[in-house]
C-alpha cells in the first residue's frame, strides 16, 4: 500500500482536536490523581481505624480492577443513580481516581522516608500537627516522590485512549473515526503513534529538569 | 565574642527559682528492657546538670521523656509545677513551650533557609510577627557566629555550623530548659570546640536551665553545677563536678571515668 500525504493533511485538523482533548485528560487527570492520592495517603495515617479501614478497602479495590471496567461503570451506571456528567468529565474523573490509588502509595513511601528526627524536631519546637505536615514533612516527602509521580503521568498518557470506550474523542478516537470514514488507517494511526512518542519524550525531559531543580 | 552582648534567650521577667524539673518514680521500659527503674530526681532552675554514664544507662531516655518524644510507663514528670506526665496532650503542649532541645543529628529542616528554621516556631507557635521573629533570629545567628548564613540551606553548612543553627533555633523559643543530647557526637573533631565554646557562653551568660548528656568530660566539668552518674537506669552518684571527677565515691563511677577520661 502507498503512503498518502494528502490523507495526513486531511487528518491534521482532527488530530489537533484529539491532541487537545488528550492533553486535557492528562492535565486534569494528573491534578486529580495528585490531590486525591495525597488525601488517601494522609487518611491512611490517621489514628482511627474506622477511617483507615474503609479507605484501604476502597483504594485497594480501585487499584485492582481494570480502568476500562471503571470507565464503563461510571459512564453507564452512575446516570442510573441520577449523576449526570459529560463523557469527558466522567473519563477525567475515572482516570484521576484510578491513578490516585497508585500515587497514594508513592506519597506513603515519600512520607515514610522523611527521617524521624524531623518529626522530633517539630515536636521539640512545639509545632502544631498541621504545621508539621505542611511546613516540614510534606515539602520533603513530595520532593522525594516527584520522579515516581512523573512516571505515573507518563503511564496515564498511555492510558488516555481508553476513554475512547466511553465516546471521548481523544487522539485515538479521532484517528479511528477518520480511518473508518475514509478507509485510510495507516496515516492517522501513524500520526498519533508519533504524537504519543513525542509527548512521552517531552514529559520525561520536563521531569528530569524538574528533578534537577528540586535536588537540594 | 564578648558575652555581655548575648541576647538573653532564657530570661523571662518572672524568673522562677527553686525546683524546675521533677521526676518521681519514673519507669521506662523498651520491651523487656527496663531503661529507667523508678527514677527520682529534680533539677533547680538555672542549674546546669550533666548526665554521664555508660551507653544504655538511660541518660538520653530522660531527655527524650522531658521533650515528650517518649512516654513513661509509670511515674510523674513535672516542669515548673505543671504536669508533663500524666497530662492531656493539650496540657503537654503548654508545658513543652518551656523546653527546647538540641539533637545529636541537628535535625534542621532541610527544606527551609537557616533563617526560617529559626523563625518558623516563634511565628507559628508563639504568634510572633515575621519581622520581629526575623530580627530576633538574626541576633541569635549573630550570637552563634553565623550572621552571614541567613539565606543558606542547612545542607550548605558544615556539621558544626548546622549544630550552632540548631542551638539558635532552640533558643528562639525562649525556653526555660535546654536539653542537649550528645550535641557534639556527630561532629568532626575539629568542629567540636566551636560548639562547646558557644554552649559555655550560653551557660555563663543566661539563666537557662541545662540538662546535658555528653561524653565530653572536660566540657561537663566546665559548665556543670551538678553531675549525675547513671548506671542501669538509676542515679548511682551525684554531686559537684570537682567531687565526681576527682574523688568519685562509687566504684562504677571510677571505672567509667577511667575508661573515658
Amino acid at each position: 500500500m502507498e503512503w498518502d500525504w494528502s490523507a495526513v493533511s486531511d487528518f491534521m485538523p482532527h488530530f489537533w482536536d484529539g491532541l487537545l482533548v488528550t492533553l486535557q485528560i492528562l492535565a486534569l487527570g494528573s491534578v486529580i490523581s495528585f490531590a486525591l492520592g495525597l488525601v488517601w495517603a494522609l487518611l491512611m495515617r490517621t489514628p482511627s481505624r474506622w477511617v483507615r479501614w474503609p479507605v484501604g478497602v476502597v483504594t485497594e479495590f480501585i487499584r485492582n480492577t481494570p480502568l476500562l471496567v471503571q470507565l464503563f461503570f461510571l459512564f453507564y451506571v452512575l446516570p442510573e443513580w441520577g449523576v449526570q456528567a459529560s463523557a469527558l468529565t466522567t473519563g477525567v474523573f475515572a482516570i484521576g481516581l484510578h491513578y490516585s490509588t497508585y500515587t497514594m502509595q508513592v506519597y506513603r513511601a515519600g512520607i515514610e522516608a522523611v527521617p524521624v528526627g524531623q518529626w522530633e524536631a517539630a515536636t521539640a519546637l512545639n509545632l502544631p500537627v498541621h504545621r508539621t505536615w505542611i511546613a516540614v514533612i510534606l515539602p520533603q516527602a513530595v520532593r522525594r516522590v516527584v520522579p515516581a509521580l512523573g512516571n505515573y503521568v507518563i503511564a496515564m498518557l498511555k492510558d488516555t485512549p481508553m476513554l475512547m470506550a466511553i465516546t471521548v474523542l481523544e487522539m485515538l478516537g479521532e484517528a479511528q473515526l477518520f480511518a473508518r470514514e475514509n478507509f485510510q488507517f495507516t496515516e492517522p494511526l501513524t500520526v498519533i503513534g508519533l504524537a504519543f512518542i513525542v509527548l512521552s519524550y517531552l514529559a520525561s525531559l520536563f521531569l528530569r529538569a524538574l528533578e534537577r531543580r528540586l535536588a537540594h | 565574642m564578648p558575652t555581655d552582648t548575648l541576647p538573653n534567650p532564657g530570661t523571662s521577667p518572672e524568673r522562677s527559682t527553686g525546683e524546675l524539673i521533677r521526676l518521681e518514680q519514673v519507669t521506662k521500659r523498651f520491651g523487656d528492657n527496663t531503661v529507667l527503674d523508678h527514677l527520682d530526681f529534680s533539677v533547680d532552675a538555672g542549674k546546669h546538670v550533666t548526665l554521664i554514664g555508660p551507653s544504655g544507662s538511660g541518660k538520653t531516655t530522660i531527655l527524650r521523656l522531658l521533650m515528650t518524644l517518649l512516654k513513661p510507663d509509670e511515674g510523674t514528670i513535672t516542669v515548673d509545677g505543671q504536669k508533663l506526665f500524666p497530662a492531656t496532650e493539650k496540657e503537654r503542649r503548654e508545658v513543652r513551650k518551656q523546653i527546647g532541645m538540641v539533637f545529636q543529628q541537628f535535625n534542621l529542616f532541610p527544606n527551609m533557609s537557616v533563617l526560617r528554621n529559626i523563625t518558623e516556631a516563634p511565628v507559628t507557635v508563639l504568634g510572633m510577627s515575621k519581622d520581629e521573629a526575623s530580627e530576633r533570629a538574626k541576633e541569635l545567628l549573630d550570637m552563634v557566629g553565623l550572621a552571614d548564613k541567613c539565606d543558606a540551606r542547612p545542607a550548605q553548612l558544615s556539621g558544626g555550623q548546622q549544630q550552632r543553627v540548631a542551638i539558635a533555633r532552640a533558643l528562639a523559643m525562649r525556653p526555660k530548659v535546654l536539653l542537649l543530647d550528645e550535641v557534639t557526637s556527630a561532629l568532626d573533631p575539629e568542629l567540636v570546640a566551636g560548639v562547646l565554646d558557644l554552649l559555655r557562653d550560653i551557660a555563663r551568660s543566661t539563666d537557662i536551665t541545662m540538662l546535658c548528656v555528653t561524653h565530653e568530660m572536660n566540657f561537663a566539668r566546665d559548665i556543670s553545677d551538678q553531675v549525675l552518674m547513671f548506671d542501669s537506669g538509676r542515679v548511682i552518684e551525684s554531686g559537684a563536678p570537682e567531687k565526681i571527677f576527682s574523688d568519685p565515691e562509687h566504684e562504677r563511677t571510677r571505672e567509667f571515668l577511667s575508661a573515658v577520661l
